[in-house]
């Protein structure tokens, strides 16, 4: 039979779906009609429209832009709506929970607080050095240093990468990959004018170098950035700035 | 957890001892054919002040080395933190020093 | 194991902590033994006179294989940070492995 065939004939998938809140939770099963190019978001919605009202879950663009549908996905993070059951459905059955690392608030939808405040920590600020009367400065995007700015700038803050990272989970202090991949961009930001100040941030008790490079943030990236790379850069200009600040 | 300082301290001591434990490697299966005694390690390292400073060397830093390791571990682990985390590391670095230095000691002197 | 790391690097941070632990345990006897070459060489001799025994041999191989592991795979995690060599890490992580295995063998092949 040809793989299309037996698509059409699967009828159900069994769909296990974290409900609970901060206090606590079980899995709840699902029957949920399998359609062709069906997303993990598709089947969590369909769950919320057809069977129960008070699913909880956040989601926005449906398109893998705004970085706010991120699940775990049969053990694995993931964004919901890029991702197709057929990718990732084990045996007929999916089991979806809320992010791991952080504290749900609801269901599927987590507190994403400290992933955001750990941004600013990182000092993932932006720090001008000109204003609005100046000229606008050239950036010339052939020069390994925008090109490095460049490889860390597509992240949509899904908190996937902090989802997969051993580190965040047992270090509460650890700024996490996507915060140190911010940072990163932001050293080699040449119009940003706060460089020792970043690194100072970076380098306090959870900063990068907690880092062990076990490239879960890596694999996960549904934007395919390499924020261990990113890290690991700022372990370099850190180890630096030691034999700088020393003469 | 672990900061600049700590961070730099583990690299330093790894690269010292990249060179020394591939020596010590190739000590170990040139050493090992024909057996081990007590009579053919001292023959060879009695009285040398070089093979004194090499394992000295080493001691003090896999000492610093696994110190920091296992205080690491410690703490994304076992949950240990703050002042009983310090001692523990301060703890694991001084005895390792120690017993190593004691090694080096019996092993080289005349 | 969780699903999250099941990927080849996540197993060579494992080796890596494993190895790290493994030899920073095995130190103080090293130390301790040797140590004892000045205060008690009969008791020495006789301790390793046990490193005749075929099992003792196999620990002594395993040893070995932990150092080097440790040691190729620091040196892997270094590249990355200070070269920064970030794209061959599957490939030299898989490299420290087999070279490890290859210098424990040599080890083996002369102790025996």
């Amino acid at each position: 039979m040809s793989a299309a065939g037996e698509k059409t004939k699967l009828k159900n998938i069994n769909v296990s779906v974290w409900r609970g809140d901060s206090a606590g939770g079980t899995f709840q099963n699902y029957a949920v009609p399998a359609q062709e190019s069906q997303t993990i978001l598709d089947v969590v919605a369909w769950i919320q429209q057809n069977q129960d009202p008070t699913l909880s879950y956040r989601y926005a663009c449906r398109v893998g832009m705004c970085g706010s549908c991120a699940m775990m996905v049969n053990g694995q993070p993931r964004w919901t709506c890029r991702t197709h059951v057929q990718k990732v459905i084990k045996k007929n059955k999916l089991v979806i929970a809320p992010l791991r690392n952080l504290p749900v608030i609801k269901d599927l939808a987590t507190n994403m607080d400290e992933f955001f405040d750990k941004w600013v920590r990182a000092e993932g600020v932006f720090h001008p050095t000109r204003t609005r009367d100046d000229e606008i400065e050239k950036i010339n995007p052939e020069t390994s240093k925008r090109a490095r700015a460049n490889a860390a700038i597509e992240c949509i803050n899904c908190a996937v990468c902090y989802a997969s990272c051993d580190v965040v989970s047992s270090n509460k202090d650890y700024l996490g990959p996507a915060a140190l991949n911010r940072a990163w961009s932001l050293v080699n930001d040449v119009r940003d004018g706060a460089l020792d100040q970043r690194l100072d941030a970076v380098s306090k008790s959870g900063g990068c170098h907690n880092c062990h490079s076990q490239h879960g943030c890596v694999k996960f990236c549904p934007n395919e950035l390499n924020p261990t790379a990113a890290i690991a850069g700022l372990k370099l200009e850190t180890a630096k700035t030691m034999f700088r600040r020393r003469r | 957890m672990l900061d600049l300082r700590l961070y730099m301290a583990q690299r330093l001591t790894a690269l010292i001892m990249v060179p020394l434990t591939f020596g010590h490697i190739a000590v170990m299966i040139y050493a090992i054919e024909g057996g081990l005694s007590a009579a053919e390690i001292l023959s060879r390292t009695k009285g040398s002040l070089a093979w004194a400073l090499f394992y000295g060397t080493f001691v003090v830093a896999v000492s610093i080395h696994g110190a920091i390791g296992l205080r690491v571990i410690m703490f994304e682990t076992f949950d240990l933190k703050g002042r009983p985390l310090s001692i523990f590391s301060w703890a694991v670095f001084l005895s390792l020093l120690y017993l190593g230095a004691r090694a080096v000691y019996a092993v080289t002197t005349t | 194991m969780n699903r999250h790391r099941t990927h080849t690097l996540w197993i060579a941070f494992i080796l890596h902590r494993f190895s790290g632990v493994a030899l920073v345990l095995f130190l103080p006897l090293h130390f301790y033994l040797l140590s004892m070459v000045l205060t008690d060489p009969e008791t020495v001799d006789q301790l390793l006179h046990w490193t005749k025994h075929p099992l003792v041999k196999v620990a002594e191989f395993g040893l070995v294989f932990l150092l080097s592991v440790h040691i190729f795979g620091g040196l892997r995690l270094m590249a990355l940070e200070f070269l920064p060599w970030a794209s061959w890490q599957k490939t030299m992580a898989a490299f420290s492995v087999a070279v490890s295995f290859l210098i424990s063998c040599t080890f083996y092949l002369s102790a025996v």
